[in-house]
């Protein structure tokens, strides 16, 4: 039987950036850090995909993940959750301690971190089965007793989608649009209530409308939830997001490309005041 | 630039006809595969149209030239050569081999196949989908021999000591081992197909390796894993050799309900019909029978098959 893991009681502070000018309105140094990661590395099989990351999620908070293809964003989004597990030949090493507990330890269970940490996935991927059958999922295989209509209810107001669907539950989750699929995984996430939730480019496949409506959504929800998203779009980073960390490519000697964070920041400094030229060229389009 | 002149760089008129003999080479090559599929389609339609004409032959001569006419196709017993011909007795006994058959290969085949694709590491798997692969190409008289030379006294006759040496049990049951490599790669292909980002999904949710498999690849799958139901229980209803070894196939049969006595089935009775000491020629009934037999067993693979066809596509899960 794997240790339960428990929330921590004492939650770890850090501090980001000392300057005070850098601080957004939010004022996100004061959240506490949820996952506190150091040293990560992670390979596929001989592949070094991501090398010495350092980094700091904080609760309450949307961090963004930006930087170009290949670079590593949703390699280590899915070390949050130990997505990696699925990959044959995945390997991480480092610590990503997540409420002071290292989800890589001996005595984690990857199921149970799963449960605290939802994740939403690039091309929207409901289940094909009814949408109501889609948002009790996750309850139910976690065991949860209590009344599956009003979770269902409840999921689908938080993500914006009641309304739409509310006549019609029992129809297929695919008769419904790119835009409503991508909601209702995200309903589908926060119905087994996590305490995280990771966002893998989760707008890429939709239009400005559906973007718009699931940016509104993300800020809503960082009221009860720590939101990590991968995005490839600068002013839906620059939008939605507390804090950013943008990551890129070292090319090796022979010719091996591997991910590294370059600047993470509050949004706002990242955005306005890069410290590094590297970030700036990306930021502003001028990036290979 | 000069008018006419082409993308070769030479001058002469556009012609673009194409080469007569590159065309009349096409239009033979096509031709071979046409006739090909032709001559396929004339061999089937000629066995089923014999079929047929012995069938008929069939009823034709036990209704002018036996006592009870049409009457001995419900007599007592499957009993050719003294022209008892009860469909009923043979049609039964095909019925509970091929049930039996089921009842082993759906478990086993259906837990092979989730074992494959969602649990075995990927080097495990690299060896154990071969090795069911070889499985597959046992021959049947070597499952035959297996049921009655193992499966009766070894097994049946420990948990029953009445079983009959022949028996359709064992017949049953080695037909259900010849069709588990057949279910369980059919379906193993069929969950294999269903994507990742499902198992994503699942996982992502927090659900155990048990509930993604039972819950999401399985449904997903289902019309993939009906079709290899059936195509086992066509395989089993048509399975000679082994019920021909092991279940008895000398003489007839009375009708027998108890599995563990033997009985000839729908495969056995024409087997033992048309070789050995029960041999039969030409003109009499007990011949003819064996093409009514032949018949009926085309007809219910016929309408399985088509059967199967209109389930795959009601379950068919788009993902
Ligand atoms: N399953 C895998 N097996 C082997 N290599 C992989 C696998 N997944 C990713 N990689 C490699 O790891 C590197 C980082 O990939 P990753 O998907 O994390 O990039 P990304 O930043 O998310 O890119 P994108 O913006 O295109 O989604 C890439 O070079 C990629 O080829
Ligand atoms: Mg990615």
């Amino acid at each position: 039987m794997p240790t339960r893991l428990e929330p921590a009681p004492v939650m770890v502070e850090r501090m980001v950036s000392s300057d005070p000018a850098s601080s957004p309105s939010t004022s996100p140094e004061s959240a506490p850090v949820i996952f506190d990661i150091r040293g990560l590395n992670v390979y596929y099989r001989d592949f070094h995909a991501v090398a010495d990351t350092d980094l700091d999620i904080h609760q309450n908070e949307i961090t963004a993940l930006i930087g170009p293809s290949g670079c590593g964003k949703s390699t280590v989004l899915r070390c949050f959750n130990r997505m990696n597990d699925l990959i044959d030949g995945a390997r991480v090493e480092g610590r990503v301690l997540y409420h002071g507990i290292d989800l890589y330890g001996p005595a984690v269970d990857a199921v149970e971190v799963r449960r605290r940490i939802g994740m939403v996935f690039q091309k929207p991927n409901p289940f094909p089965k009814s949408i109501y059958d889609n948002i009790v999922f996750g309850p139910k295989v976690a065991g949860w007793k209590g009344n599956l209509d009003d979770l269902v209810e409840e999921s689908l107001r938080r993500a914006a989608l009641w309304d739409e669907v509310k006549d019609k539950l029992e129809s297929s989750a695919l008769d419904l649009s790119g835009g409503q699929q991508q909601r209702l995984c995200i309903a589908r996430a926060i119905a087994t209530s996590p305490d995280v939730v990771l966002m893998d480019e989760p707008c890429s496949a939709l239009d400005p409308i559906a973007t718009y409506r699931i940016e509104t959504l993300m800020r809503e929800l960082k009221e009860r939830y720590t939101i990590v998203v991968v995005t490839h779009n600068m002013q839906q980073a620059a939008r939605v997001s507390d804090r950013t960390a943008f990551f890129s490519v070292d090319v090796g000697t022979q010719g091996q490309r591997t991910g590294r964070l370059v600047e993470y920041d509050s949004t706002d400094q990242v955005f306005t005041a890069p410290s590094l030229k590297e970030t700036e060229d990306y930021i502003t389009g001028r990036f290979g | 630039m000069q008018a006419g002149r082409n993308v070769l760089g030479t001058s002469a008129p556009l012609d673009l006809s194409g080469d007569p003999r590159r065309l009349r080479k096409e239009r033979n090559v096509r031709r071979l595969f046409l006739s090909a599929a032709v001559f396929t389609i004339l061999v089937s339609v000629a066995i089923v149209l014999s079929l047929v004409g012995e069938a008929v032959a069939f009823l034709q001569s036990i209704a002018s030239e036996i006592d009870e006419g049409l009457g001995s196709l419900m007599a007592d017993g499957w009993f050719p050569r003294r022209d008892r011909f009860d469909l009923r007795t043979i049609i039964w006994h095909t019925l509970s081999v091929s049930i039996i058959a089921m009842l082993v290969a759906t478990p086993l085949g259906l837990g092979a196949a989730v074992y494959l694709s969602e649990y075995a590491k990927p080097g495990v798997r690299r060896v154990l989908k071969p090795v069911l692969e070889v499985l597959a190409g046992i021959p049947s008289v070597v499952l035959g021999y297996f049921a009655l030379r193992f499966i009766t006294p070894d097994i049946l006759r420990n948990l029953w000591d009445t079983t009959q040496q022949s028996n359709l049990m064992a017949a049953g049951m080695g037909v259900g081992i010849l069709i588990i490599p057949l279910v369980s790669s059919v379906s193993e292909d069929a969950m294999q197909a269903v994507p990742r980002a499902l198992r994503e999904a699942s996982y992502g949710l927090g659900a155990k390796k048990w509930h993604t498999s039972l819950r999401v690849v399985f449904p997903a799958a289902l019309s993939g894993i009906v079709a290899a139901l059936i195509l086992g229980l066509s395989r089993a209803i048509g399975e000679t050799m082994v019920v021909a070894i092991a279940a008895g196939a000398t003489g007839g049969s009375l009708l027998q309900l108890n599995p563990l006595y033997g009985g000839q089935t729908m495969t056995g009775a024409m087997a033992s019909l048309a070789i050995g000491s029960d041999q039969v020629a030409g003109g009499v009934a007990a011949f003819q029978s064996l093409f009514f037999v032949g018949l009926l067993l085309f007809l219910m693979t016929l309408v399985l098959n088509i059967g199967s066809e209109r389930l795959v596509r009601r379950f068919r899960q788009r993902y």
